[in-house]
């Protein structure tokens, strides 16, 4: 990515949550929203903004599931594995889709089409099982149904 | 004031105090790991749990606070079994091969299991390491496998020095202590200072070991080897052979390192009062610069002795690399009259000669290896070891330090004045320049009883001073009256403090003295383990009786610096004393 | 026999009841709050009101006299999803709540935290907030008053669930790991960035517009007298109308399962989700309530062909994950208790290895440093003591 953009991104970021250490949050978030993922440039802009040192920024960002420090798939599926949707046979549709992919959970497809991860309680717990593309939501799936849905994510 | 009990005893106890700083005051043993005094408290380790009437859960008595009435149990079932868990926990988690481990003896966590009576884990122990150790850097080894997660490496780096390298990454069951991207510690901004080694409780942490190739090079056919040993080492070397902290050993050292086998000992003492000379000649030279030509000198010099800062500059603030100080630091000057001028009088080559040093820093190993610190392919410094890498070549000799017969270093590179001592502590740099700087200037002692120059000793983490000059010296008449303002700071985290100010141009006194560790050198991460404030006030005191106890308290009445610049360099700041004594920096950046 | 009924999702005009408060002295609406007794509905069931005063106590002591006001809706308990629906579906009781809330503890800047894993609803709740800014609910000069102004931000959270904890929460908020700190001191006297800060759940902030119409006494006359008004539960798992469902405090578990229609062969109830405590059909006639057993909400019905050894993997596998890796007992702990109960799948379990685990879990509820390890082992204690066999022979 260009240094240009990705500054005047940060900036952006910071004209709406604001310059202190409390916004770092939100625009580790926005950056992973524009770029995917949040690598060791963005970390290093992030720092040098935020008069941190490469390593603050990295461990907070570690810390959050939901942030990947790694270049990650241009769908990103999350499955629920909490216990309700677990009930409402989970595994199935956690096996049909590694088998549709290839891959297993926390696999990157080879084309970088699709990432298969998990995700905890996505509030569907009552239309189990559930699972999230990117920032879709769908609930009620069967194996099939989530096969279908992942194969119109092209 | 609180009245509280503990263990149904009646104490009173100032509000705002913790439970473990009552048990602290009043000899109550309760066990930590994560608190440190040099550290903010974390909480984390819960191993100082204590019970509180009327609390379900136990509580941490590092981190709670008092309140009136409390009733505090630190002993009972409740509380040792569960330290005993914990225990438990962090041992099974942890890589034990203590006889083959450095801190093997001195490892906090074999104390707690010895203590709490382990005899068996219910857990799957750690038995191989499944984290390679990281052995990328000429100065650390760090190993994963042993680490318990305490922070106080994070907090030290963090905290105290103001550099954030480490910090604990992921969570859960994965949470390890680390850098960005898992690097290396070679490619990570790190200053080597030695603080995460210095508040490691178990191995995890350790300097890189220069003990073997020193043991190798004494055994080499052919070859000179000399040692050198920095102001601090007299003052704290005692502790590893159980003197109580504040002992002073120089006598027993250098017996010990003759015995040892080094053909020559000497000390970098007689290097820090030549540094004296040099720096406060630059620092005189920037002054008129400012002051009568009005140049930029780039003032605010700072001192340069000190490597961690060095680097800590080159990675933070490059562009004020040209307000440190050109001169090299003690070792590496004498690293360089070793080879060059020691070398010409004794008729040997320099590639016959080993400079080995001890010093309190592991910093001092990077500055070892830098390529720029030698000439024609050889290092003016071969090997830096710390103190307490001495201390294990004392015992592996088998000497008892304790029983041995004082005696001198060699001449002429050991000879030292009290104002070199003093080197090992905060504010002793910018007090050893002064008493040479204003006899220079003005051709009196330094207006302060006994040449102590009290308003610059103490640890507080940013002192500040300023002497009015007058009855100047004629060719110092550009200085008469000017105001010399000086500032200390140790610590890098309040070094930063400091040259954020400089830099903002809040801040500007004309000289500077920055040293790495807190406490300065004396409380430096090479130093013998654990470190407390109470032991670098031990040392202090050790190290201002050392200097009351010289003769000469003056850099510039070493009689053999002196004999130095008239036989070899010629003046301070010459061209061969540039060529020899000082150097460059490498802007780095921080990112 | 506690009834069933509809507060939280009824109708309300939004801006009645803010209106109403901001007639009020602060005083006056802490003592309407403290009165109704009204405990946080997030599972710990701190009285609101005494959490009220506390902060505006410390806020007027403070100098610069600011404080902040957050509303925790990082609903991350396995099986709640009422926070989510009150959000969706009432909005405005929510944001009026913690209007009124600050207007109470004299805060002006505030949050809402959602979580990570309802990003889908951000363009939903970013659009119902504005509509209340734009009706002047929410900013500068509220409800037409001369300088009361209050705002907040909407913050997600990123795939934590330890950040529902308070004080790790706000961490969270001042972009650092979301770690929980040491108590004390409290939010309400040390919070975000130092300042009195009052931490109030979704559910229980979605209550106070209706007390402040409808008085203390009103609210005191639903549920029981320990635990006064209604309780949102979240129902999930093996029964025919899972679903959110609102009951008086007293409601027993058996009731709520007529109501949901579980088929008369439930073997067992999670009650509060992963941290919460498993009953058994010994256990149906008792009241959920704070005296009774207390819970966040969440409702997992399990009938008798589920396997609980799943059910207690299941959870121990998140705890693994979930801990923010901190503190000895929770960390280490949490990872130790998958390694004894995968033992029992292996065919390696035995009394010894339960025995072993308990005495795990007394070190993690006495020793942990916050509340998310002190809770860790509550399900594993009363699974354990309930299906010992189902475990040993798993």
């Amino acid at each position: 990515m260009l240094r240009e953009s990705l500054l005047m991104k940060i900036e952006e970021l910071e004209r709406k949550h604001g310059d202190g250490r409390e916004a770092l949050l939100p625009v580790l978030q926005g950056l992973q929203r524009e770029y995917g993922f949040i690598g060791e440039e963005v970390v290093n802009e992030v720092a040098r903004k935020f008069s941190l040192s490469q390593t603050e920024v990295f461990s907070v960002a570690s810390f959050y599931h939901f942030l990947n420090l790694q270049k990650r798939g241009r769908f990103v599926i999350r499955i629920c594995r909490t216990i309700s949707c677990d009930l409402k046979d989970k595994d199935k549709v956690q096996r049909a889709l590694e088998a549709e992919l290839g891959i297993k959970l926390g696999e990157t497809t080879s084309d970088g089409r699709y990432s298969l991860d998990y995700a905890n309680c996505m509030g569907m717990c009552d239309q189990g099982p559930s699972m999230m593309v990117n920032e879709d939501l769908y609930a009620g799936l069967t194996p099939s149904k989530a096969v279908d849905i992942v194969r119109g994510y092209r | 004031m609180l009245h509280v009990t503990i263990n149904g005893i009646d104490h009173e106890a100032p509000e705002g105090m913790t439970i473990l700083e009552l048990c602290r005051r009043e000899g109550i043993h309760v066990p930590t790991l994560c608190d440190h005094p040099d550290l903010r408290t974390k909480g984390i380790c819960r191993i100082c749990v204590v019970e509180v009437k009327g609390s379900k859960t136990l509580q941490a008595s590092c981190s709670t606070p008092l309140v009136e009435g409390m009733e505090v149990m630190t002993t009972g079932d409740k509380v040792r079994r569960t330290r005993k868990t914990v225990v438990e926990l962090l041992l099974a988690n942890h890589y034990t091969d203590c006889t083959v481990c450095p801190k093997n003896l001195s490892c906090e966590l074999q104390s707690l299991a010895n203590e709490y009576g382990l005899t068996e884990l219910r857990w799957k122990e750690r038995r191989e390491r499944i984290i390679p150790r990281d052995l990328s850097s000429p100065v650390f080894v760090r190993d994963n496998n042993k680490c318990i997660l305490c922070q106080r490496c994070i907090r030290a780096c963090q905290d105290l020095q103001g550099v954030g390298a480490l910090a604990n990454l992921w969570k859960g069951d994965r949470t390890i202590i680390g850098s960005a991207f898992n690097k290396p510690i070679s490619e990570i901004v790190c200053i080597n200072c030695g603080q995460c080694v210095a508040h490691c409780p178990t191995g995890a942490l350790h300097e890189r070991y220069s003990v073997e190739e020193v043991w190798k090079a004494i055994d080499e056919p052919g070859k000179v080897v000399a040692i050198q040993t920095a102001p601090a080492i007299r003052a704290a070397l005692g502790e590893e052979f159980g003197y109580p902290p504040g002992t002073r050993v120089t006598g027993k050292m250098v017996t010990a390192l003759r015995m040892m086998g080094f053909d020559y000992v000497f000390d970098t003492q007689f290097t820090a009062d030549l540094t004296i000379l040099e720096e406060a000649h630059e620092l005189l030279a920037r002054l008129k610069g400012a002051l009568v030509e009005g140049k930029s000198t780039n003032l605010p010099m700072t001192t340069s002795c000190s490597p961690g800062w060095i680097k800590f500059q080159e990675h933070f603030f490059p562009e004020l690399l040209p307000n440190v100080s050109t001169c090299k630091s003690p070792q590496q000057m004498f690293g360089a009259l070793l080879k060059t001028y020691w070398a010409d009088r004794m008729k040997l080559k320099a590639q016959d000669i080993y400079c080995a040093s001890v010093m309190p820093c592991t910093a001092k190993k990077f500055e070892a290896g830098r390529p720029e610190m030698g000439r024609d392919g050889i290092q003016d410094v071969d090997f830096a070891l710390t103190t307490r890498e001495l201390a294990a070549m004392i015992k592996q000799a088998g000497i008892d330090l304790k029983s041995l017969p004082d005696s001198e270093f060699d001449s002429p590179l050991g000879e030292s004045t009290g104002a070199a001592t003093i080197f090992a502590a905060t504010g002793g740099v910018m007090e050893a320049a002064l008493r040479s700087a204003w006899e220079i200037i003005t051709g009196r002692e330094v207006p302060f009883e006994h040449l102590d120059i009290t308003p610059l000793r103490g640890f507080e983490g940013v002192r500040e001073a300023a002497l009015t000059i007058t009855g100047v010296k004629p060719e110092f008449s550009w200085l008469e009256g000017v105001t010399l303002k000086v500032l200390i700071a140790h610590g890098t985290a309040n070094a930063k403090t400091v040259m954020e100010a400089v830099k903002a141009g809040t801040l500007a006194p004309h000289f500077i003295e920055i040293m790495t560790c807190p406490g300065g050198c004396l409380g430096g991460g090479g130093q013998p383990l654990p470190i407390t404030p109470e032991k670098r006030e031990a040392r202090a005191r050790a190290i201002y009786a050392e200097d009351s106890g010289f003769k000469i308290r003056k850099s510039h009445e070493n009689a053999a610096v002196m004999k130095l610049y008239a036989d070899f360099l010629g003046a301070p700041n010459s061209h061969k004393a540039h060529e020899l004594l000082h150097t460059k920096y490498t802007p780095r950046g921080r990112y | 026999m506690a009834r069933k009924i509809d507060v939280v999702f009824s109708e309300l005009e939004p801006g009645l009841a803010l209106r109403k408060a901001l007639g009020m002295g602060q005083d006056e609406i802490i003592k309407i709050v403290t009165d109704s007794n009204l405990r946080g509905r997030g599972g710990a069931g701190f009285p609101t009101g005494l959490k009220w005063k506390f902060a505006r106590a410390n806020m007027l002591a403070r100098p610069g006299n600011d404080a902040c006001f957050i509303c925790n809706a990082d609903e991350g308990e396995p099986g709640t999803f009422k926070d989510k629906k009150i959000l969706e579906q009432r909005t405005a009781k929510v944001v009026e709540g913690m209007v009124i809330g600050a207007r109470a503890v004299g805060a002006t800047r505030g949050f809402l935290y959602l979580r990570g894993e309802y990003d889908y609803m951000r363009p939903l709740i970013t659009q119902k907030i504005e509509e209340l800014r734009n009706l002047g609910l929410l900013g500068d000069n509220i409800c037409d008053s001369k300088g009361f102004c209050f705002d907040f931000e909407l913050r997600l959270g990123s795939g934590a669930y330890v950040c529902g904890e308070e004080t790790a929460l706000m961490e969270s908020l001042e972009g650092r790991r979301g770690e929980p700190r040491n108590k004390p001191p409290f939010p309400v006297e040390h919070g975000f960035l130092g300042m009195p800060t009052v931490v109030n759940n979704v559910e229980t902030l979605a209550f106070i517009p209706h007390i402040i119409l409808n008085g203390s006494d009103w609210f005191r006359q639903i549920g029981t007298a320990v635990s006064t008004g209604s309780k949102l539960f979240s129902v999930s798992g093996d029964c025919a109308k899972p679903g959110i469902y609102e009951f008086e405090y007293g409601v027993t578990i058996r009731q709520l399962l007529r109501e949901v229609e579980a088929d008369g062969d439930t073997k067992a109830v999670q009650i509060g989700g992963a941290s919460g405590f498993c009953a058994s059909a010994d256990d149906f006639d008792k009241h959920l309530a704070f005296e009774g057993i207390p819970t966040g909400g969440s409702i997992i019905i399990l009938n008798k062909s589920r396997s609980m050894f799943k059910m207690l993997k299941n959870f121990v596998m998140f705890f693994q994950e979930e801990s923010c890796g901190q503190c000895t007992p929770c960390r280490a702990g949490c990872s130790r208790m998958p390694e004894g109960i995968l033992k029992f799948e292996a065919g390696n379990g035995n009394s010894r290895t339960i025995t072993d685990l308990l005495e795990l879990a007394d070190t993690m509820s006495l020793a942990s440093k916050c509340g998310f390890g002190q809770s860790v082992p509550n399900s594993f204690r009363t699974i354990v003591s309930k299906f010992r066999d189902e475990i040993l022979s798993a």
